[in-house]
């Protein structure tokens, strides 16, 4: 790596590099504001750890799109479908395989788990990857005929669900040890979002340090501001492009793994319906922002979560008031990514 | 004249329904730095993107080494071993300064003795190494983007107008690291408009005007020339003295 020795002298007086900490504190400073609202401690905990268990799942379904937005500029309308395709992949996976699911083995039901995410992944990177040169590609630079045929897109692959697997509703199970809760005293976690919180903490983790420590991860930062200056510096941002492309569909299809077990049913326009949500969170992080992504979903999550309590009439409408208080506060969204 | 790098042969540019490149014809040695000249809108930035394949030309050839470049993607060019330094500095601001620089490097950490020699030339580089290149002043920006250009060894430098917008006291500092540039053997194709700066820098000189090559030769005789240096750019050196 690069790096340069300086010597005590020279970087006493050397400007440091100011971290953004505001919006980081929004999530814990929310928590906290909930409390006197909710009253009972134990309440609050179930909430917010179920807050932030769909949080990560939201995070999960919308890291792909804002990555993908960020970077090229493409509006993508069909990246729901990835997480209907994410979701129904399991189905390949817990046919042959069910009585892992139901076996009393913690090993064999995260096997499954995991065979589900990594099944679900690679075909979603496989139609990502079609969809991609397709569909998206001839749109390069026209966001109206993006929007439109990227719904076109989405609208034929759910009519594919259908063909493939039926158009009625198909309830699967959770993992015999992912199913019940944890109960501390009064406090109730639910095992499912327990795990959720930790497959998304992995994700985020690993996203960073992707973006952050590594080669590439430099390249998509940079392409994300500069696709010009990229290619001009000798590197080829057609393939970047596609290769995020291709991840971002699998983040989806990972995702809908989650969001699949957690509602225990199936259908093909689930994607389709958290889209406002994704589309939401992208927006309050910053379209581009990763972090803006993770930020902006546990945002979103424990409002709602904490609204539904509270005001369950109002539930409806919270994310979009967090969404316009958010962007009158930073009208670019929480981190904003230098574009070009 | 010595060995020719870049040769332009009729080149024309079109911008979607403007045409912009009227037949450029012009060579630039190797070694040795070459000015373009020329008023605004006369087709200078156009010739450097379109030699960098950012627009491409349509009609006409470009020659690198001898090499057809004319239709080549952007990033082949550059692997070709050119590197370019838009007007607008393009630096990636959410980057910091090394990872500006590490990223030029596209064969791998920058050799120790080329970093020194580049942080010789623009020291203020090495105080705000791991900031974010955002907070950077407009001159401190052109020299890491001149620095992320010769991140790596590069056969040719195309640098659009590096003076624009500096304060006196920078384009000096910018006048002593293109002479650095130079005594190091590189070879540097440099749009200026600011005649003082390319007078003090260039070797040889190319006049734009309406997308065509007005003149080319020694900057030397057009230094010594007041009469076509009114002709050719409507100004004399003495104006910017």
């Amino acid at each position: 790596m690069t790096d340069i020795a300086t010597n005590a002298a020279d970087t006493a007086e050397l400007p440091r590099a100011r971290t953004d900490w505001l919006p980081l504190l929004l999530v814990p400073a929310l928590a906290l504001l909930a409390l006197p609202f909710i009253g009972n401690p134990s309440s609050w905990v179930t909430l917010t750890v179920a807050g932030l268990a769909m949080g990560m799942m939201i995070f999960l379904m919308a890291s792909g799109l804002t990555l993908v937005f960020g970077l090229m500029d493409i509006i993508n309308f069909g990246h729901g479908v990835f997480i209907s395709l994410g979701a129904y992949a399991t189905l390949i996976v817990l046919g042959p395989l069910a009585a892992w699911g139901q076996a009393d083995s913690l090993g064999l039901n995260l096997a499954l788990m995991g065979l589900c995410i990594l099944v679900a992944m690679a075909l979603t990177a496989a139609v990502g990857a079609v969809f991609e040169r397709v569909i998206v590609r001839p749109v390069y630079g026209s966001h109206l005929k993006q929007i439109l045929v990227t719904m076109g897109g989405l609208i034929v692959t759910e009519q594919a669900i259908h063909a493939i697997w039926g158009a009625s509703p198909i309830p699967i199970a959770l993992p015999a040890s992912l199913r019940g809760a944890y109960v501390l005293g009064d406090i109730v976690m639910e095992r499912y979002r327990v795990f959720a919180v930790v497959i998304g903490l992995v994700v985020f983790a690993g996203m960073e340090l992707l973006l952050n420590r590594t080669r590439i991860g430099l390249l998509i930062r940079a392409g994300v501001e500069n696709p010009e200056m990229v290619e001009a510096l000798g590197y080829r941002i057609r393939r970047l492009f596609v290769s995020v492309f291709v991840a971002g569909s699998a983040l989806a299809g990972l995702g809908g793994v989650m969001w699949a077990f957690y509602r225990q049913t199936l259908t093909a326009g689930m994607g389709m319906e958290v889209m406002v949500l994704v589309f939401i969170v992208i927006i309050i992080g910053g379209l581009g922002s990763v972090g803006g992504c993770f930020v902006g979903s546990l945002l979103v999550a424990l409002v709602a979560n904490y609204v539904g309590f509270l005001a369950p009439k109002l539930a409806l409408i919270s994310n979009i008031l967090v969404m316009a208080l958010v962007l009158v506060w930073r009208p670019q969204g929480l981190f904003p990514v230098a574009r070009r | 004249m010595s060995e020719v790098l870049l040769q332009l042969e009729g080149v024309h540019t079109h911008i979607g329904p403007y045409h912009i490149l009227h037949g450029v014809d012009c060579a630039i040695p190797a070694g040795g730095l070459t000015v373009l000249l020329g008023r605004n809108g006369a087709g200078k930035t156009t010739t450097l993107r379109t030699i960098m394949g950012l627009w491409q030309a349509s009609s006409g050839r470009i020659r690198f080494d001898g090499l057809d470049i004319s239709k080549a993607p952007t990033p082949d060019i550059a692997r070709a071993g050119i590197a370019y330094v838009p007007e607008s500095m393009a630096i990636f601001t959410d980057l910091t300064v090394r990872e500006n620089i590490v990223l030029a490097a596209r064969s791998g950490p920058v050799d120790s003795g080329r970093l020194d020699w580049m942080l010789g030339l623009f020291p203020a580089l090495k105080r705000f190494w791991n900031l974010p290149a955002g907070n950077l002043s407009g001159g401190q920006k052109q020299m890491l983007a001149i620095a992320r250009a010769i991140a790596e060894p590069r056969r040719l430098l195309l640098v659009d107008e590096p003076t624009k917008g500096l304060a006196p006291v920078m384009v000096r500092s910018m006048i002593e690291a293109f002479r650095a540039l130079k005594a190091a053997g590189e070879t540097i194709l440099l749009v200026e408009q600011n005649f003082y700066a390319a007078s003090a820098l260039g070797d040889h000189v190319l006049v734009m005007d309406d997308g065509r090559i007005a003149h080319s030769g020694a900057m030397s005789d057009l230094v010594a020339d007041p009469v076509l240096q009114q002709r050719l750019l409507g100004l004399s050196l003495d104006a910017h003295q």
